[in-house]
């Protein structure tokens, strides 16, 4: 058994042209709660699928459990997918299944598991996520924070060895956000687990963390534990962890000469190019 | 400048059509993919009977309906016709053979298409733009076995029930038109009928055709569904894009179908 679940090695990941991850290098160590922080738009979540074997590497590799994801069968992928569950960013609960069925749904799907035994399973991984009362709703009648816990709750149904979240905190308020953060951990120390957190939200990130990866520009831009990156100097976790306006991640999207774009050169472009077509 | 512009025209056109071809493989491999999964969905055939429930049973009120109107428009319009050269015993026979062999397999069809298949693409285009998908996946749960293929079998089971109860109730209609409302005699009417529609030409053609357009309507709309971007416009022109094209598609397959079936 490798000391490291998942291990990314030199992995460039890009679609349409554009590359998204150049050369990127992670390890997940068995046990541990690591997050992957970076701006919206910087692949972190591409990186969980990557990670998932939802999507391939242009270049390096994603091992999981000493397998290399990508040159897995569809049948090895699937086996691997059996060790992981993902909370996704708005839960994905299944619409016409309620809270119930939602999480009894991999044990039916992957077990042979009598009625009786799915129902005490799923109503203890309910009861772990604080909503065994909440059993017969239906993910419409959820709140957010609900939904999530709900998500979560189907996320640990078979008890994965890795266990990702998307953006777990994105939009819930903060005692929802409070009692999502202490779960993750409480359930990855319950389950001895690999936890892999894909978020922006520092604060809540940097209190449930054993390690954390910040992801900018395509490659791993700063690592450490949370303590570390606390006080780094490194202009952009500087601007990540305090939330300055601007720096290495500039405040403005690359633009033209603003003097040009006021004095109406380019819509004077634009009307000489639509007289022309004309 | 009008090189350039007309580059610009080719450039597009090309890309339109390249792009269809693209899409037309896609669905071909969806199609081929649906059909490699599909034992999941006779395995387990209580999520087939489900589907059938949603795209079968919920469509029935509006094939009913269509098809008692139908069948009494015909009944109408055929006696009008009919009776100027002495025919009018043959009225149960028009509406008949009307019914089972073009309008009752097209007719479904298209109403299948406008309630069942609009339905099946929202729900997939849906389930897509909310990752329920996606979260199959990372379940290790195959979203064509689980969610496409059982919606697949639905409708091909579905739409031959479908078209032999529009034919059904069609023909219904158009007796109590024919018979208690202009005063056909009712024996000449059914009689006529039963001497003249043929249980292999007529009715196991309109059978075969009304199978063919299951296939055609429930993959348009699965495909749509799977393929459309997932985001409130992608659906919505997902939605508008399984109409057109299913009811395009019934219409050039009948005229295909009906060219061998007649054998001209």
């Amino acid at each position: 058994m490798t000391q490291n679940i998942v291990e990314i090695d030199n992995l460039s990941f890009g679609y349409k042209g554009r590359m998204l991850h150049q050369g990127i290098n992670m390890v997940f160590p068995r046990g541990k709660v690591v997050a992957i922080m970076g701006g919206s738009g910087s692949g972190k979540t591409t990186l969980l699928r990557l990670i998932g074997g939802q999507l391939k590497p242009s270049k390096g590799e994603v091992r999981v459990d000493g397998k290399v994801m990508h040159k897995q069968s569809r049948e090895g992928v699937y086996q691997l997918r059996r060790k992981m569950g993902m909370m996704f960013q708005h839960g994905a609960l299944f619409t016409d299944l309620s809270v119930f069925e939602n999480v009894a749904f991999p044990m039916r799907e992957h077990t042979e598991l009598p009625e009786s035994m799915i129902h005490d399973l799923v109503l203890m991984k309910l009861q772990a996520v604080g909503l065994r009362g909440a059993h017969r709703l239906m993910p419409t009648e959820l709140s957010g924070g609900m939904a999530r816990r709900v998500a979560l709750a189907r996320a640990i149904a078979l008890d994965p060895s890795i266990i990702m979240y998307d953006e777990p905190f994105a939009g819930l308020d903060p005692i929802s956000m409070g009692v999502v953060c202490s779960l993750i951990r409480t359930l990855n120390d319950a389950l001895g687990a690999t936890s892999i957190i894909v978020s922006h939200d520092v604060k809540e990130t940097f209190l449930i963390a054993d390690y954390v990866y910040f992801v900018a520009n395509g490659v791993v831009a700063a690592e450490g534990t949370p303590e570390d990156l606390s006080k780094s100097t490194l202009p952009f976790v500087h601007q990540f962890v305090h939330g300055d306006k601007d720096g290495p991640v500039p405040f403005h999207y690359a633009a033209g000469d603003y003097k040009q774009d006021l004095l109406g050169v380019e819509v004077k472009k634009h009307q000489a190019n639509k007289r022309r077509v004309a | 400048m009008i090189v350039r512009s007309r580059l610009r025209i080719f450039r597009t056109i090309g890309h339109r059509f390249t792009s269809r071809i693209w899409r037309l493989g896609a669905a071909t491999r969806l199609f081929w993919l649906t059909l490699i999964s599909s034992g999941e969905s006779f395995r387990r055939l209580h999520l087939t009977i489900r589907e059938v429930y949603f795209t079968g049973v919920m469509s029935l009120i509006i094939i009913v309906v269509s098809a008692f109107f139908v069948g009494m428009v015909l009944a109408l319009q055929g006696y009008n016709t009919l009776q100027r050269y002495g025919s009018s015993d043959a009225i149960g026979v028009l509406v008949a053979l009307a019914l089972v062999r073009e309008l009752g397999p097209v007719i479904t069809a298209l109403l299948f298409a406008g309630r069942a298949g609009t339905a099946i693409t929202a729900e997939i285009g849906l389930m897509k733009a909310t990752e329920q998908l996606s979260a199959m996946e990372m379940m290790a749960v195959s979203p064509i076995a689980r969610v496409i293929a059982p919606r697949f079998w639905a409708g091909v089971i579905a739409m031959p029930i479908l078209a032999t109860l529009f034919s059904m109730v069609g023909i219904l209609g158009g007796y109590l038109v024919a018979v208690p409302l202009i005063g056909v005699d009712a024996g000449a009417f059914w009689s006529q009928m039963q001497a003249n529609v043929d249980w292999r030409l007529d009715i196991v053609n309109g059978v075969i055709k009304s199978l063919v357009f299951g296939v055609a309507c429930t993959m348009i709309a699965l495909f749509e569904g799977y393929d459309a971007p997932p985001t409130a416009e992608g659906v919505s022109r997902a939605t508008t894009r399984t109409v057109v094209t299913s009811s395009l598609t019934v219409l050039i397959l009948d005229f295909v179908l009906t060219s061998f079936m007649i054998n001209v």
